[in-house]
Parts: structure tokens; sequence; C-alpha cells
């Protein structure tokens, strides 16, 4: 999967309970790619000292209204997160 | 027993340093014994922990602040900073060794705000160790959900046409806010510049300094 | 106590909780903080663990570790964890040498073997 910026995407809403990376405040939320930061191994592998798969990561930008139903300041403020490839679904556009 | 402060020895008979003589913990007497174990097993000397030591030591928001100016009086080093933050301040001689750097820009209309909510990651390699308050519940909970009320209790108010992105520092890389460059403040140097820089406006929740 | 939120939001997971204001209070760092965050440097720079690890055992210790101690004193808890699961040393090794740090006095100071 390879995401360009300005991609829709939704964060996947699951949790394992270990060392994750995803916040559960974005999880199962809709934002788009900022960019692509790079290449990283996953840190769910590392923290347990196993060798770790690559993933591609990304900033995720989200509008705050989308993240919080009782937002009250700015409505056009954004909160941007780093995201690995495995924990984003990209929502494609009905043909 | 209370001792003279204004001796120059403490008990112990050396140079008083108030770290040396605090009652020993037992999370102190581990540090000790970690180091020590180290050593003898051959997995860094002394020499590389103080080095190590005084590397971090030499780290400061003053590095930040270099940077800062430099991108305010240099619109193609700004453009590369935010193209790709280690390497360009490296061009200034700040080694930042593994750490990425995102530097996110204030403008009119944009106020940039860092935290970490999932533990203290903080551009520790180019502006030395985070501020106790960045790694406190009350910051990593409320910045990335009332960062007005945040900015406010640190005497931040921002225009209401202002927009508030917030970096939340989740995986590798590290982030420096690059504050609006004041006004009335063509003829200064670079280091004048910097010396208006402060370490919270580079994380967010401050403001460089104005000139009178 | 917190109110546990349950296994799907763990309490290190602090992003939109309800909170009070923020403390502006600072302090300079201990050289014995410095040599913690040395420790950790040095360590994962050689390859014994990395700051994932760190950041597991730090969020395996639990919320009371976070209200009751202080940062570096997580943290050389969890370096500790790291190099005992690395097998860099024994905790029987560690128990020694710590009874031996111990016993050498009453301060940080008089407990270092490098008097200087």
């Amino acid at each position: 999967m390879i995401l360009d910026n300005g991609s829709r995407v939704k964060i996947k809403d699951k949790s394992p309970p270990g060392h994750i990376r995803t916040p559960k405040y974005i999880r199962g939320k809709v934002g788009i790619i900022e960019r692509c930061v790079g290449i990283f191994k996953n840190p769910e592998q590392l923290a347990y000292s196993l060798n770790a798969n690559e993933y591609g990561l990304y900033r995720v930008r989200f509008k705050m209204t989308e993240l919080w139903d009782d937002y009250t300041e700015g409505q056009n403020d954004t909160l941007d997160a780093e995201v690995f490839a495995h924990w984003i679904e990209e929502i494609k556009n009905a043909a | 027993m209370p001792h003279d402060h204004h001796e120059h020895l403490s008990p112990s008979g050396h140079p008083y340093r108030k770290d040396n003589d605090e009652p020993l913990t037992y999370w102190q007497t581990m540090e000790i014994s970690i180091r020590e174990l180290m050593i003898e097993k051959g997995k860094f000397s002394a020499l590389e922990i103080t080095e190590q030591i005084d590397l971090m030591d030499s780290r400061s928001p003053a590095h930040g602040a270099a940077v800062v100016a430099k991108a305010w009086i240099d619109p193609e080093f700004k453009k590369r900073l935010l193209q790709n933050g280690a390497k360009t301040v490296a061009e200034l001689g700040f080694d930042l060794g593994p750490m990425h750097l995102v530097a996110v820009e204030n403008t009119a209309n944009v106020h940039n705000l860092v935290v970490c909510t999932l533990c203290s990651c903080y551009p520790r390699n180019l502006l030395g160790l985070p501020p106790d308050w960045y790694k406190t519940r009350e910051y990593r909970s409320r910045a990335v959900k009332e960062p007005r009320s945040v900015l406010s209790e640190f005497g931040v108010i921002l225009p209401e046409k202002t927009t508030v992105r917030v970096h939340d520092s989740t995986a590798d890389m590290r982030y420096i806010v690059l504050p609006k460059r004041p006004k009335h403040t063509a003829g200064l140097t670079e280091d004048e510049l910097a010396s208006l820089v402060t370490r919270d406006s580079m994380i967010g929740t401050g403001v460089v300094k104005e000139l009178p | 106590m917190r109110k546990d939120r349950g296994p799907e939001h763990r309490w290190h997971d602090m992003g939109g909780l309800e909170a009070g204001s923020i403390n502006n209070d600072s302090h300079d760092f201990a050289i014995w903080e410095k040599r913690v965050d040395a420790l950790l440097t040095l360590s994962t720079k050689k390859g014994l663990f990395t700051v994932d690890g760190l950041r597991r055992v730090l969020e395996d210790m639990g919320e009371e570790a976070f209200e009751t101690m202080s940062y570096y004193e997580r943290w050389v808890s969890s370096i500790n964890q790291n190099l005992i699961e690395a097998g860099i040393y024994s905790l029987d090794e560690l128990g020694e040498k710590m009874a031996e740090v111990k016993a050498r006095g009453e301060t940080y100071g008089e407990a270092q073997e490098d008097k200087t």
C-alpha cells in the first residue's frame, strides 16, 4: 500500500494489549495523509527484542472536530500523528 | 548531621556537590551498580559515560535558536529545513545522531504545538533534555484536546483566526516549531536574532521575545 | 486510584483524558539522573536493547509507578529490566553488586567507586 499525500484514510480500531504506538484517541478516526516520513521498523516487535518488519510511516492529519465530539476551540484546528502503514486503511472513493 | 554549606568540603571529604551528599536511595544504588557492571563486563567504559553526559550537556535550546535564526534570514536554508530537518541542521554543525527531525512553521495564521501523549519523545539531540512539564499527565492529556486552553496557561493567547496544529510524536520523528520572526528585526545579526528565540517557542508553548 | 479504563485503553495512553492545570516547575538534573540517561543512550547505541524496549517496560510497570516514582527512577528500573532480559548480567550479579555499593556509605557520593 502506497499512500499519496492528501489521501483519505481511516485508522484501524484494534486494541491489542501490548506496546503499540497508535493512541486510542485516533483509532477509528478519518484523516488525510500529510506525508510519508520513511520506512521504519515496527516498534511492536522491537519492544520485545524480536526481528522487526519494516513499514511505511505516515503523518496523518485529523481535524480536531473529527477527533472530539465536544471540541469548542478553532474549528479548523488539526492534529498530526505518525501512524504505521499496518494501522491505516485507505478510503477509496466509490467508482 | 547538618553540614556547613560555607565549607568547601562535604562530610565525605570531597568538594561539596549537593548531588553527592544526598542519602543513597535504592534506585541510585541500582544506577551505580549497573554502571559498574557494564564497565566490568566491557560493554562500555567510564570515559564513554562521561563523554555522553558532556555531549548531552552541550545540547541546549541555544542550538535550536541558531537554527531558527538562520531560517529567518536564509529562505533557501528554511526550505531545506522544512524538507529534511536533521540533514539541514547538520549544515550548522549540529549532529543529531540517529534522530529524525521535522520542522513545522508558524505563520500569520498557523500556530504549532508539539507533544508526546504516549511518553515524552522530544528533540533532545538538538534542544537538550525536555522540561519536566512536558512529561506530565496534564500536558500529555490536554495538549491534543484543548490546545488553546493549555497555551493560555503558558501565557500564549492566539488571535481568533489562527489555526492550531498539534503534533503528537508517536513514532520516529521529533519536532521543532519554527516560530515567526518578530517585527522590527531587519537590522539584527544572526546571533542577535537567535537570542530572541526561547525554548518554549520551539515547542509551541511560548513565543519569541519581541524587541521593545 | 484512577479509574481503570480497561485493556483497550492503557494507562499511559493519555491523549484526551481529563486533567488539571499544568505545573510549570522544572528541576536541574542531578548527576545520577544524567548517568541514567547516558546508560540508556549508550546501551541503545551499542544495540543491547532498544528505546522501544525501554518504553514497553515503563508501560508494563503500571500507573502506580508513574505516580510514585520519579522519571529517572522509572528509567533505571526499566533499563535494568531490559539488560536482564538481554542477558547482559544476571540478577545474582546485580544483587551482589548492589549490596556491595550500599555498604560503601550513606550518601550517593560515598557509594561511588570513583570518588572524584
